[in-house]
């Protein structure tokens, strides 16, 4: 078995007396596309985001190569090799797509302003977005917001990128382009945790679905087992509603 | 028609006192409300630093955010005039009787007082810019200071930029309390004509069109700036890659960009 590159063990959140997160354990090896769903509330957001320590985990370990990034990494360069697409893009409203996609390789990464405009323009050519460079984010799209996003969070060379909810805020037309770019992604072997609603990509892309319920993953496996075989009856009930639209 | 001759008479008599007045009281004001800016910023990228784990750290950290509340409440809560005085005259107090120099003393009331308030308004502007501008710059693993220095604080720039112009309109006439510690400024010179000719009213009327035109230029100017820093509505898109002098250039004044 290969090395697990991210192993959360009994990861627990509240806010307050809100436990959202009760005992999550889960791990992810190198190349791998994770899938996870579930109905909004379930945690499948705040897992992610205790991921990549944008929240502080209550109780429990995340290990990144087996070093737990809270007490072992220093927290910015554990967040360099960790990219992170959010569901409102949050690119940076002052700068253009190009410097988007630089400003972490010279500030975080120390790399020259050169090297740091090349690495951005080959991965704004991946996305499509290379005519777009000078363009402010209130200047595109939604979809192609989140492709620079995708972007910027690649420039960063990280060893594993997390999706959250890339497609939830784009509208119909636009998350096709942007789950292409995913679907790419994940083919050149890209470790990916994908937290998400569309099922399709769930389905076809991922290499294994995870479905949370109430703050527990409550069943995991290919997308063959968990679609075509769920186990557990909320599985069922939510795969059903989700379905049937 | 004897207004005129009056105010022709102050203004011959007085006019270059006058005007050289306004030399002291743009040099304080812009000095002034640019130090006033700078304090303000500072603290405010202080008082937003998120809490840190290391107690030594977070206890020094709050000490600092104790201070700097002090300052914006006290220097806020009190007339400028009284400033003044209390820290020309404190000085000379504590020096056996040695004044500051009076421009330069004008200048560390004006940014003192100023920077209190920039302090609260740049406090405003970072809470203003959406969290997600955080989560992002966090993500990629930049720090507090270079996210604020790279992100927020642009953008909080352009968000606070109308009110550092009031500040500045307002430290233009507010110098004129300078008077009270004998900051040669416009006030100073006015009121000194008044003084001497007995033409009061003349006198101050003079005084008024040029604090006008003085903040109207000013204000005019900022506006002006604004714009700049808002940017253009359009942006080139590269026809190809190969080519990139193959530039088209899409006007987005109206509706959103166009797809090419």
């Amino acid at each position: 078995m290969s090395e697990h590159v991210i192993e959360v063990n009994h990861l627990k959140k509240a806010f307050g007396k809100n436990v959202v997160l009760k005992d999550i354990d889960f791990s992810i090896v190198k190349g791998e596309t994770v899938s996870v769903i579930g109905s909004s509330g379930s945690g499948k957001s705040t897992m992610l985001r205790c991921v990549n320590l944008l929240e502080t985990p209550t109780a429990g370990e995340i290990l990144f190569h087996g070093k737990n990034v809270q007490t072992e990494l220093e927290v910015s360069k554990y967040r360099a090799k960790v990219g992170m697409v959010f569901q409102s893009f949050n690119l940076f409203d002052n700068l253009n797509a190009l410097q988007n996609c630089m400003l972490g390789q010279t500030t975080v990464l120390k790399r020259s302003r050169a090297e740091a405009r090349a690495k951005a323009m080959e991965y704004l050519e991946k996305v499509g977005m290379t005519p777009y460079i000078n363009a402010k984010p209130r200047q595109l799209s939604g979809g192609q917001k989140q492709r620079v996003a995708i972007a910027r969070a690649l420039a960063m060379d990280p060893e594993v990128i997390l999706f959250d909810e890339p497609t939830s805020a784009l509208d119909p037309e636009m998350v096709g382009e942007v789950l292409s770019v995913m679907k790419r992604l994940s083919e050149s072997g890209m470790t990916m945790i994908v937290v998400t609603h569309e099922m399709a990509f769930a389905r076809d892309v991922s290499d294994r679905v995870v479905f949370m319920s109430d703050g527990l993953i409550c069943e995991q496996g290919t997308p063959d087992e968990v679609f075509g075989d769920p186990k557990r009856d909320e599985t069922k009930s939510f795969l059903s509603r989700f379905l049937n639209q | 028609m004897s207004l005129f001759n009056d105010i022709s008479k102050v203004w011959s008599r007085y006019g270059d006192q006058i005007l050289s007045g306004i030399a002291n009281t743009v040099i304080i004001s812009i000095i002034g409300t640019l130090i006033g800016l700078v304090i303000g910023l500072i603290n405010g990228i202080i008082r937003t630093v998120p809490k840190p784990k290391n107690p030594v750290v977070k206890v020094i950290l709050t000490v600092i955010n104790w201070i700097i509340n002090v300052y914006v409440e006290v220097f806020r809560g009190t007339p400028m005039m009284v400033q003044a005085m209390i820290i020309y005259w404190g000085y000379a107090y504590m020096n056996a009787g040695a004044t500051l120099p009076l421009v330069p003393a004008g200048i560390v009331i004006v940014s003192i007082n100023t920077g209190a308030y920039i302090t609260e308004i740049v406090r405003g502007g970072i809470i203003s810019i959406d969290r997600g501008q955080f989560e992002g710059a966090m993500s990629i693993g930049m720090s507090h200071f270079q996210t604020m220095l790279h992100v927020i604080i642009p953008q909080v720039m352009r968000n606070i930029l109308p009110s550092v112009s009031n500040e500045f309109v307002v430290n233009i006439k507010d110098t004129s309390v300078l008077n009270v510690i004998g900051v040669t400024e416009l006030y100073f010179y006015a009121a000194s004509a008044a003084k001497n000719s007995y033409k009061i009213f003349a006198s101050y009327l003079i005084a008024c069109a040029i604090y006008f035109c003085l903040t109207f230029t000013v204000t005019r100017i900022l506006r002006f700036a604004e714009k700049l820093i808002e940017g253009k509505a359009n942006y080139t898109v590269f026809g190809s890659q190969s080519d990139s002098s193959a530039e088209i250039h899409v006007n987005t004044e109206k509706g959103g960009p166009e797809n090419v």
